[in-house]
């Protein structure tokens, strides 16, 4: 909508006798919104940023190493990257298969079922954590029966898991679902006139139509499913070296007054923050027309 | 209130949108910008309004120099080509919110702007609809609500951008007879911006014919339809059919013949010869100097017979047009000399 | 089901429905049951105790307040972005999802250290802190000046926690305001002016009534999360209780007590609040687009 002579250009000098546009503010506001925007940002977000790798170099690059030589902070960095291999994956296939089914049908409750699939975002991830340990903890009418064969679920790895596929479901299904319905079933229809098969159809026209918006939701879902704390925290039970993933790490060594590792645990996950959020800018800068969810969470 | 642009040029970051126009507008009269996309006609418009800065040149208002005002000062009523409701506000409150939103000092008291308002729904015939949101109006009830808005703020000149193009065609019509109807009663300054050239034909005192940035011609209706200053204004403005010629002898030639039509001037060597194809005369092929073709396709258009014709090897066709049951009609060559005419220089 | 020529709806659909019974129904289910098979007394004892009524207060009163000052600057950020070019802005507007990526707990321990009393900022606020005690050091100054100071605890107390809740709901705001803004007809803007509306009547007349329904949708976004947001908070609240004490936190101390009945009623309160506002917002946002469109 705003071309570029309409945007106001900070570097570009503009004459004492121009009056101001008449849709934008005079010289002297823009500056004002643009400083307060800055500072504003800078306080709430970059200042805390630029902590977390201040405070994990605090004592030098030594240090900083040494926390990841840890026996716990390795095997809670092994965790992490196990449960995001196990939950991603699944929830792709569920987006996928999500998405198809909403973007491509028009059935009755379909809204209910969108509404399903928001749940997690609108429920305290605490309280995602609980509903698993009220379904499988000791307390529960399951509890003794997985006690009497050996499972372990609360307070184990597959309540890890299972909590961190509860939280990160969303992501791709969400990505796609706009996507998809905005692309419609044209080409679908016309691949399958020409004779494919409904699986060729799917992996030689729909994939290669959403690929970026699945990565896009791919990297998205990635980050949360290795940094979710809240849910994780409440099935862990927290034995270290085997249940702790790193945010969970990080509390305990934040606790322990260990800050200098607790900030070396949380630059690695800073720092996987900083490479979605690259990858994320680069996709919708370069396919900013793939990606029906740009600007939506 | 009359407006006089001097010498105005408007450059956006590469290229020129107006080129050093100049053009006077006189009191009361309602005049049409005409061209292509692309023209230049509503940069020259916004121009006027102060919605752009000109690069350079003067836009007076009257005797006062306008140019170093602001939007809000110039005191324009502007029409949107999409009509720019505000759709957070009903009919009444878009109408008097040019009123309500002046200084203490000058802002009527509010029983005074409701009943201006009604009034000018009124005058744009929405009596009844002033509690409506402009979502619950037809395009032409919301085209009137946005000339009320604009006339609320009692403007000195009045400027409408393409104000029926999101019209239907019926529609259209109507509204027209009715912006001259309003215009001859209040009597504003007006400009219109408009690419249907049949609307400017219908409804201005003068058109402006602009095209790239610069005013080809300014006159009446009838003198731009008659009297078109060069190629561009004879092809844009009605039906044109042109073929190429020589000027020798104080005469024009197509294909080695003298085609009986005067040269206007003598400067011998290659013109272009326009004219309208419903103006022409048949003559007996072969009697008397005239334009001969084949006829490559023929087909009924309404109450006429459009016929193309090849003449003299000439790769682009030439159109007439004959009454539907004329007896030509069914002949395969036809000879034919324009009734009224006009040669320009060079090819085209 | 309307009929398709798409193949693949019983394979898909099932599969979703599978997916989903497994992991959200049956779970939710539990909660459910967990929460009707509690007796009522037991109920009334847990939802009135001054500890689980100062936790919601606390909960939701942040949650408030930090998306109201989202909404402010969420607004002046999103307009900068749109509308302005500087140097810098592209990194700006890339670096608004940082709370969408960076996890709850990298930013809990982060706001926290910042606003310690000791932290880069904490110290600005506290008394010990060398901004302070360098103005104690100015006996020069008249009237006693040097010996004003502020001396005000972020960390640890119910401002943290508001903090912490700001940081996590900007980008709600942002993103939903952004799209609306960059949509905006400038036409509108155009029209105000040659009406004669200044600047500032422009924009509190005709542009922030259009902000509205993605404000408050943003708002309800930023808000939601802020209510049931955990990871983030922890670290700078303190957690005392009755003070500094989020509802989530309760619902976990109860789960640590295995008081599951306890967690239960909470989570099922909050879930109610919660609901109702939501609910509350998305007829505001019908009620307007009924009104003004599709905005």
């Amino acid at each position: 909508m705003y071309d570029e002579e309409v945007i106001y250009d900070s570097r570009r000098l503009v004459p004492p006798e121009e009056h101001t546009r008449p849709t934008t503010e005079r010289p002297w506001v823009r500056r004002t919104l643009i400083g307060i925007a800055v500072v504003f940002m800078g306080l709430v977000l970059v200042l805390p940023l630029l902590l977390v790798f201040v405070e994990a170099f605090r004592k030098g690059a030594e240090t900083y190493f040494a926390a990841f030589s840890d026996r716990n902070s390795q095997s809670a960095i092994t965790l992490t990257l196990l449960v995001a291999a196990i939950a991603v994956p699944l929830n792709l296939v569920f987006g996928v298969a999500a998405a198809w089914c909403v973007a491509k049908y028009e059935f009755w409750g379909k809204s209910f079922l969108i509404t399903l699939i928001d749940l997690p975002f609108s429920v305290s991830p605490v309280v995602s954590g609980m509903v698993y340990v009220l379904l499988f903890g000791a307390q529960s009418a399951l509890g003794p029966i997985l006690k009497a064969n050996h499972i372990e679920i609360i307070f184990a790895v597959p309540g890890i898991v299972l909590a961190t596929i509860f939280v990160t479901f969303p992501f791709i299904a969400r990505e796609l679902i706009p996507l998809m319905e905005d692309q419609g079933s044209v080409d679908e229809e016309a691949a399958l006139s020409l004779g494919a098969t409904g699986w060729q159809t799917f992996t030689r026209v729909t994939l290669p139509n959403i690929k970026w918006g699945l990565l896009y939701g791919v990297l998205l879902c990635n980050a949360r499913a290795m940094g979710e704390f809240g849910a994780v925290s409440v099935v862990s039970g927290h034995i270290r070296g085997k249940t702790t993933t790193m945010p969970l790490d990080i509390e305990i060594l934040y606790n322990e007054y260990n800050f200098t590792a607790a900030f070396a645990i949380a630059s690695l996950l800073a720092m996987l923050a900083l490479v979605t959020l690259v990858f994320k800018t680069i996709l919708e800068f370069r396919f900013g027309d793939e990606l029906a969810g740009t600007r939506r969470h | 209130m009359d407006i006089r642009v001097d010498t105005v040029r408007k450059e956006f970051s590469l290229y020129p949108a107006l080129n050093d126009v100049s053009l006077e507008v006189k009191s009361s009269e309602l005049i049409a910008l005409l061209g292509p996309s692309g023209s230049g006609k509503t940069t020259l418009l916004r121009l006027i309004a102060g919605l752009e800065l000109p690069t350079a040149g003067r836009i007076f208002f009257g005797d006062e120099d306008a140019s170093g005002k602001t939007v809000q000062e110039r005191n324009v009523g502007f029409v949107f080509q999409a009509y720019a409701l505000f759709r957070n506000m009903t009919v009444l409150d878009n109408i008097s919110f040019g009123l309500k939103v002046r200084p203490r000092s000058t802002r009527p008291p509010n029983a005074e702007i409701r009943r201006r308002a009604m009034e000018l729904l009124d005058l744009v015939q929405l009596t009844g609809l002033e509690k409506r949101f402009p979502q619950q109006l037809s395009g032409g009830q919301r085209q009137r609500v946005a000339l009320a808005r604009a006339l609320a703020i009692e403007p000195r000149v009045l400027l409408l951008d393409e104000p029926f193009g999101a019209l239907d065609a019926q529609v259209r019509k109507e509204l027209r007879k009715w912006l001259r109807e309003i215009h001859d009663r209040t009597g504003h300054t007006t400009v219109f911006v408009t690419h249907d050239q049949e609307e400017a034909l219908e409804l201005a005192d003068r058109l402006v014919v602009m095209s790239q940035g610069k005013i080809e011609q300014v006159g009446t209706p009838d003198e731009v339809y008659d009297r078109p200053n060069s190629p561009f204004v004879f092809s844009f403005i009605g039906e044109s059919s042109s073929i190429p010629v020589a000027v020798e002898n104080r005469e024009l030639w197509s294909g080695g013949r003298a085609i009986g039509l005067p040269a206007p001037a003598d400067a011998p060597g290659e013109a272009t010869l326009f004219f309208r194809p419903h103006d022409v005369e048949l003559v007996e092929d072969g009697v008397g100097a005239a334009l001969a073709g084949v006829v490559a396709a023929s087909r009924r258009v309404g109450g006429t017979r459009r016929v193309e014709l090849e003449v003299g090897g000439n790769p682009n066709r030439v159109e007439i047009d004959l009454p539907f049951d004329h007896p030509a009609g069914e002949r395969t060559r036809i000879a034919f000399r324009p009734k009224r005419w006009r040669v320009f220089p060079g090819k085209v | 089901m309307k009929p398709s020529v798409i193949p693949g709806f019983g394979l898909t659909f099932g599969y979703t429905i599978l997916y989903l019974s497994l992991l959200v129904l049956i779970p939710i289910a539990g909660l459910f049951l967990k929460a009707a098979t509690t007796p009522w007394p037991q109920i009334v004892r847990i939802a009135t105790a001054p500890r689980t009524i100062n936790a919601l207060e606390i909960s939701f009163g942040s949650s408030l307040i930090a998306a109201l000052v989202n909404v402010l600057f969420g607004v002046i950020v999103a307009w900068v972005l749109v509308r302005y070019k500087f140097p810098g802005r592209r990194i700006l507007d890339a670096i608004v999802d940082l709370p969408f990526a960076l996890p709850t707990a990298v930013a809990g321990i982060a706001l926290s250290t910042l606003y310690a009393p000791k932290g880069w900022i904490g110290s600005l606020f506290s008394d010990k802190g060398p901004l302070w005690q360098w103005w104690h050091a100015q006996t020069w100054l008249p009237f006693g000046l040097e010996q004003f100071s502020l001396n005000f605890k972020i960390a640890y107390t119910p401002t943290g926690i508001v903090i912490a809740l700001i940081f996590v709901g900007l980008p709600f705001i942002v993103r939903t305001v952004q799209p609306v803004l960059e949509e905006f007809e400038q036409e509108l803007e155009e029209a105000a002016a040659t009406l004669g509306a200044n600047r500032w009547q422009t924009i509190a007349k005709v542009i922030l009534p259009r902000l509205t329904p993605a404000l408050l949708t943003g708002f309800a976004l930023a808000f939601a999360r802020a209510v049931g947001e955990y990871g983030s908070v922890i670290f700078i609240a303190g957690n005392l209780p009755n003070i500094s004490e989020i509802a989530p936190v309760l619902i976990v101390i109860k789960l640590e007590e295995f008081d599951q009945a306890g967690a239960a009623v909470i989570a099922g309160i909050m879930l109610i609040i919660s609901f109702a506002m939501l609910l509350v917002v998305n007829l505001i946002q019908a009620w307007a687009r009924r009104r003004f469109g599709n905005v």
